[in-house]
């Protein structure tokens, strides 16, 4: 096998003194297989720190949150001042605010990145271009807040709205679908391109009919993770969008909303003898999106790798 | 090949064009909130004392607005945060990439992209229901809602960017310097930690730096664990004390404040401050990684 | 005039490596002229000056003349969609595009812009036939591409650039991948196709250059040092360096 070593062989008398066996001092320190074990041995451990509270969580969540659940409870308006009744327009909220930011995210991003993968000069001009996707993935989720509140509400008039909020959202979901879809486009090989262009196709021919045909997996991987991390943001939707006690669902995008990230975050500080049944439950609720949008990258990446055509 | 009319040509142009305004968009979109940021903001410069600014008591409601306990606030919990999860990060992406087996990678990987998905309302929300009684009675302290109890919770949302991009940087490094080192007779560990970690190191170090960044930009689950204390440390105990990171303050107050009021510029200043901070650490991550590449391809060729 | 005429072509990369140095050359219609020599004597190179795919390459200079019909195809008027289109290309390695067989071949024709079903599927089994295809595959045209053998796919590749109704057909070591039954089929294929193409290959091994050409062109780093009908270059070779080569001083 090849993790283990042979053993040393015989030796020879010419060869004393070489050996650690033969000096007092390394006979005290750890032969380095010993050391070895214990390393992987502390590795293993670090993992299991680092996963066991995500397997408990995860547990906890199902075993206080399942009893609140009910088809009314997800389906009903709440009532008696938050304290019962049904998620209905916080789910229904959250839903909105994800397909407006898919709606504005999700072409630009794409656009965006089929210019750097298959447009963009080896410049100047592009290393700036990276280094602004780099920047917008990092800015913090509630500067994104004051951006949208300073140019969405406030600058454009939006008012807090579901346009604004969706607006803010998909500023801050660019960046992952931009950089998923370029790897996306990068993995298709070069070859198609060459081939499809030595028959006589455009540039952009081949990139609509061949690279992003092949790209879509990927993209759509992409796709999913980012609006799965926009849909759980609560401080970007703060000032944009997200209200508490709305007595109606939205009409229209100019409508604030309520959303279940905000939901939960006003339940669980500042409504006073709120039930943790229902807390809980709504925990539940943002679960299940989040694992349920795992899941589903996770298929379409795999059933991807399986019928690739390359 | 007589029958073949010629495609129109303006679609193609148009498209391309297209396709390069959104290219470039990202760039407009930055210098858009750095302006919006910029306008809302520096007014507070003026608007309010210089010393009250400095100054080191937060309390707008009288006029103080010393920002330096929410950097403060900001700062030891990110620190503390990163303490437990650089170790714990690193670790786990050494032991993914170097040492794992194929079934242990499929079932660490899915779990840690769980916990990256996971919205920081519900960790914040386990954190004031679970962590934070847990911190109290285990450290025998007033209250549970301190630094340490969101720095173990910043820890925790951090760990999987720390775990990703630093699997993506061990996995860079090539098959043969692994095999190299062992065929000379060092050990697995060995190879680690001589071979592959340092030939790795600007991958790991930009998986700390965009860790850390993480954890200095996050906002709710902060805001819900550390208190709501914007002092200043007087010793070391402070870590067993609440605090408020400049996030946390900016989403509790914007509620509240009115539009162009002085307050409300401040917030906005304290926006610009973590733009900048995070635009320094994102640009030294960049180029961190993009040297790192051409060093590689050098030794290789 | 001859069908390619090239006049003083010199072309260097980017890096520095000057691939072509003052080559000459002139090449007659329904003839397969054969380019061999150690790699990196510019070959491929020139290959695909013919059909301007150097375009995707990082190129600084190029410089001279090439001439198909009489017309410089360097020249930034020239349509190179179009050009690509008469001047079709077989690479080393068979990839089909992922498509189905039918689409495959169909392609270069649907890019163009044909869209008349009728005339594709027309084209396309005329394409398939001229390959010695047609059989094999008549009963699974939605069949992906991939899902046919090494020597199919090679087959398939050309008839893709068949199915375009090309004049000059260029092949980039195409048989390198196919074990020999295949090689021989794709030969023998070049040999009926000759009637009504221009056929510039540049094969993997100088036998094969042996079998299948009528007239030869032996490139060393970047210059060509002889062009002769293949009788006398495989026989009598005038440079001594073509011969060394050829007996296998070196290679």
């Amino acid at each position: 096998m090849f993790w283990h070593l042979p053993s040393v062989p015989a030796k020879s008398p010419a060869a004393k003194g070489c050996f650690p066996e033969d000096n007092p001092l390394q006979k005290r320190m750890l032969a380095p297989q010993q050391v070895e074990k214990i390393g992987i041995g502390l590795l293993i451990l670090i993992s299991l720190i680092t996963v066991l509270p995500i397997i408990l969580i995860v547990v906890y969540i199902f075993i206080q949150g399942v009893p609140a659940f009910s088809w009314e409870f997800l389906s009903s308006m709440p009532s008696n001042g938050m304290k019962s009744g049904g998620l209905w327009p916080a789910i229904i909220g959250t839903f909105y605010l994800t397909l407006g930011t898919a709606i504005f995210s999700v072409p630009l991003g794409i656009a965006a990145a089929v210019y750097i993968a298959e447009y963009a000069p080896n410049n100047q001009w592009t290393r700036l271009i990276r280094i602004a996707i780099i920047n917008l993935a990092g800015i913090p989720s509630v500067v994104y807040g004051l951006f949208g509140l300073g140019l969405f509400v406030v600058f454009l008039k939006f008012g807090t709205s579901i346009l604004a909020a969706s607006l803010t959202l998909s500023i801050m979901t660019l960046p992952v679908i931009i950089s998923t879809t370029e790897e996306a486009l990068r993995s298709v090989p070069t070859s198609f391109r060459v081939i499809s262009v030595s028959l006589g196709a455009t540039r952009w021919q081949t990139i609509w009919r061949i690279v992003l045909p092949q790209a879509v997996p990927g993209i759509l991987t992409g796709v999913i993770l980012g609006l799965e991390r926009a849909a759980g943001e609560t401080a970007p939707i703060l000032f944009t969008g997200a209200a508490f006690f709305l007595p109606r669902l939205p009409q229209s995008p100019f409508d604030a909303t309520m959303a279940l990230p905000y939901h939960l975050f006003v339940i669980s500080t500042q409504v006073p003898g709120m039930p943790i049944q229902i807390q809980y439950g709504t925990v539940l609720v943002l679960l299940l999106f989040v694992l349920g949008m795992n899941l589903a990258a996770t298929t379409i990446r795999s059933r991807a790798r399986a019928n690739r055509q390359w | 090949m007589e029958e073949i009319r010629s495609r129109p040509v303006w679609k193609e142009i148009l498209a391309t064009r297209v396709i390069q305004i959104c290219g470039y968009s990202s760039i407009l979109f930055v210098l858009l909130i750095l302006y919006f940021l910029l306008s809302e903001g520096l007014p507070a410069v003026w608007t309010t004392d210089i010393t009250s600014l400095l100054g080191t008591r937060w309390y707008p409601t009288e006029g103080f607005f010393g920002i330096w306990p929410l950097i403060f606030g900001s700062v030891i919990v990110t620190l503390g945060a990163g303490l437990v999860s650089v170790p714990l990060g690193i670790g786990t992406a050494v032991y993914i990439s170097e040492i794992a087996p194929r079934w242990a990678k499929e079932a660490l990987k899915p779990l840690v992209e769980i916990l990256a998905g996971l919205p920081s309302v519900v960790l914040g929300f386990l954190g004031i229901l679970v962590l934070s009684p847990f911190m109290r009675r285990l450290l025998d302290m007033p209250t549970g809602l301190t630094a340490l109890t969101g720095a173990i919770l910043l820890g925790m949302i951090s760990i999987p960017t720390i775990v990703s991009v630093g699997e993506d940087a061990l996995n860079t490094v090539p098959k043969a310097y692994r095999e190299a080192s062992m065929a000379l007779g060092a050990t697995r560990w060995q190879t680690i930690w001589g071979i592959t970690l340092p030939a790795a190191k600007s991958g790991v170090i930009t998986a700390v730096l965009l860790g850390l960044g993480r954890a200095m930009g996050e906002t709710m689950a902060v805001m819900m664990v550390t208190g709501n204390a914007p002092v200043l440390p007087h010793s070391l105990q402070a870590i067993f004390m609440p605090v408020r990171t400049m996030t946390a303050t900016i989403a509790s107050e914007m509620g509240e404040v009115a539009a162009g009021s002085v307050h409300y510029s401040v917030l906005f200043l304290i926006g610009i401050i973590l733009f900048i901070i995070s635009l320094v650490v994102n640009v030294l991550a960049f180029t961190l990684s993009s040297r790192k590449i051409t060093r590689s391809e050098r030794l290789l060729s | 005039m001859d069908k390619i005429v090239i006049e003083h072509l010199t072309l260097t990369y980017s890096d520095g490596t000057e691939s072509l140095k003052d080559v000459s050359l002139s090449i007659p219609a329904n003839t397969i002229t054969v380019l061999f020599g150690p790699s990196g004597g510019g070959k491929s190179s020139l290959l695909r000056i013919l059909n301007r795919l150097n375009d995707l390459a990082d190129v600084t200079t190029l410089k001279g003349k090439a001439l198909i019909n009489g017309k410089d195809i360097l020249s930034p008027e020239i349509d190179v969609s179009a050009l690509r289109r008469k001047v079709g290309m077989v690479f080393s390695r068979p990839v089909p595009l992922p498509l189905s067989i039918f689409d495959n071949v169909s392609y270069g024709l649907v890019m163009a812009g044909v869209n008349n079903k009728k005339r594709l599927a027309e084209a396309v089994e005329m394409a398939l036939t001229q390959c010695v295809l047609w059989d094999e595959v008549k009963d699974r045209l939605n069949a992906p591409g991939i899902a046919l053998s090494g020597g199919q796919q090679q087959r398939l590749c050309m008839a893709r650039v068949l199915s375009l109704e090309p004049e000059i057909i260029l092949l980039d070591e195409p048989t390198s991948a196919l074990d020999p039954l295949a090689t021989a089929k794709i030969e023998e294929l070049l040999r009926e196709l000759k009637e009504k193409f221009t056929i510039v290959i540049a094969p993997h091994n100088t036998q094969q250059a042996a079998r299948i050409s009528d007239t030869a062109a032996f490139f060393l780093q970047g210059e060509l040092v002889e062009y002769a009908p293949a009788e006398t270059m495989f026989t009598l070779p005038k440079d001594k360096r073509t011969q060394d080569y050829i007996t296998g001083r070196f290679g």
